[in-house]
């Protein structure tokens, strides 16, 4: 049986490991190659490296350093950040990711999910949907790393992902992130009903319990967190028994 | 020591399948031309992406020939892996029909989802022996591999059947006919049991 992913999400500015609240306040947490050779030590399912200023700063990915990182991952690696054409996902995955998260650029342009999917398949390709949640209940895209809203609903962004060829969907609801609070559990059920591709949930988990409620509740198919393990004695090792425990399918 | 041939098409993450032979003790050599396969005790067809895409880049290099000459006349092992597994059959339904490298009988056809299954079907899922062989040597009654992919390999003849895995209905994670193999999952992603995997390619001769 496919087994639930629980995903580290790394951050980084420059070469350093980063982590915010509400895409903002970032704080240094270490070095980025430190904690990939620890994940990498203790096998976890997947791991996903952000930089987070290069679309802001306007910057392409930097590929030498995602080579570097790669060198380090013998477990599948998603690498966002900066990526607009799909010459960037071609040397992203010739230095070793394995998927790319893409995010202002699906919003801006979405036929360039397309056309990544038709030359590379759609399996290395997530669309990630950052959002904040409006007074009215209403959950709007955000794109620049949190910095512009968009007219359209994560709903309607997820679809149109989906339509386009996207693989997966990772969803942010910006207003948790770096809480610790739990998962927006209402934005995850509406988006994982809406389309038949997988879910990641990310931004507020803080215990093994949100983790299980973005599951069950929230019907995500896959979990991301940051904060949790950098500022926690959580593990992921130790969140995949706690979800087996609640009856969950987990690679132990 | 064993020098692998990881075929250079331009078909997405080879550098992890370079890495990932390294580690386990390979001299990884990369490319496309005779000499690469001359030189060969063993080749990987590493690859994502979509069927024509591949079908096609394989074409242009002009690959088909040396793999018929290198793989099916002399007998070097080949592994197959994710894309580069599927290229191995007669055809492949992903956008146009395209016919494959058909070394192993057998047709590229959509994952069909069940209730509550979505495509693609990505992460870990357990690989279930269906017979001994030594590719999966030391994986007792199965290992969980790292899948990522949206078709699969409908085998002509039940005796190509190496491992099945349980989603959407069930569908071959491992083919073999000779000395040719193919992974549906990635080895070089799926960590212990992946290494061994690849350790135990390796070994074949």
């Amino acid at each position: 049986m496919l087994k639930t992913r629980i995903m580290p999400t790394l951050l980084y500015k420059d070469t350093t490991l980063v982590k915010g609240v509400g895409f903002d306040s970032w704080r240094r947490v270490g070095s980025l190659m430190q904690s990939i050779k620890v994940y990498n030590l203790r096998q976890v399912d997947e791991l996903v490296f952000l930089d987070i200023t290069a679309t802001r700063d306007g910057r392409e990915p930097d590929f030498e350093l995602i080579d570097e990182f790669a060198d380090e991952c013998f477990m599948p690696l998603a690498v966002g950040g900066g990526i607009r054409t799909v010459e960037h996902v071609r040397r992203l995955l010739a230095v070793g990711a394995d998927k790319v998260v893409i995010n202002t650029i699906a919003y801006e342009d979405p036929s360039i999910i397309s056309e990544i999917c038709r030359t590379f398949g759609a399996q290395c390709v997530v669309v990630s949907i950052d959002y904040r949640v409006g007074g009215d209940g209403s959950r709007k895209v955000h794109t620049h790393s949190g910095t512009q809203e968009r007219s359209m609903t994560i709903v309607e962004m997820a679809k149109l992902a989906e339509e386009r060829g996207a693989g997966e969907i990772m969803l942010t609801c910006i207003e948790r992130d770096g809480t610790l609070s739990g998962y927006d559990l209402p934005g995850l059920a509406e988006v994982s009903a809406a389309v038949g591709i997988p879910v990641i949930a990310s931004g507020g988990a803080g215990s093994y319990e949100h983790m299980c409620d973005a599951l069950t509740v929230g019907h995500a198919d896959a979990v991301a967190a940051a904060s949790m393990f950098h500022f926690t004695e959580q593990t992921p090792l130790e969140a995949k028994r706690y979800l087996a425990q609640q009856g969950l399918r987990v690679r132990l | 020591m064993s020098c692998v041939l990881v075929i250079d098409y331009n078909m997405g993450n080879v550098d992890s399948m370079r890495r990932a032979l390294e580690e386990c003790g390979a001299e990884v050599i990369f490319g496309h031309r005779e000499e690469h396969f001359e030189a060969a005790s063993h080749i990987v067809l590493p690859g994502v992406g979509s069927f024509p895409a591949g079908m096609a880049n394989l074409h242009r290099l002009g690959i088909p020939h040396k793999i018929h000459k290198y793989v099916v006349s002399t007998r070097v092992p080949l592994l197959g892996v994710c894309l580069g597994m599927q290229l191995l059959a007669e055809s492949g339904t992903e956008g146009e029909p395209t016919a494959g490298l058909g070394l192993i009988s057998g047709q590229v056809v959509p994952l069909l989802p069940r209730s509550g299954e979505r495509i693609p079907h990505v992460g870990w899922n357990t690989v279930e022996p269906k017979r001994d062989t030594p590719l999966l040597a030391g994986l007792g009654t199965g290992g969980d591999c790292y899948f990522v992919h949206s078709f699969h390999f409908l085998c002509g003849s039940p005796e190509s059947v190496v491992a099945t895995t349980d989603y959407c209905g069930g569908f071959v994670s491992v083919v073999n006919c000779d000395n040719i193999w193919g992974t549906q999952f990635h080895p070089e992603k799926s960590q212990i049991v992946g290494m061994k995997i690849l350790r135990n390619f390796l070994s074949l001769n």
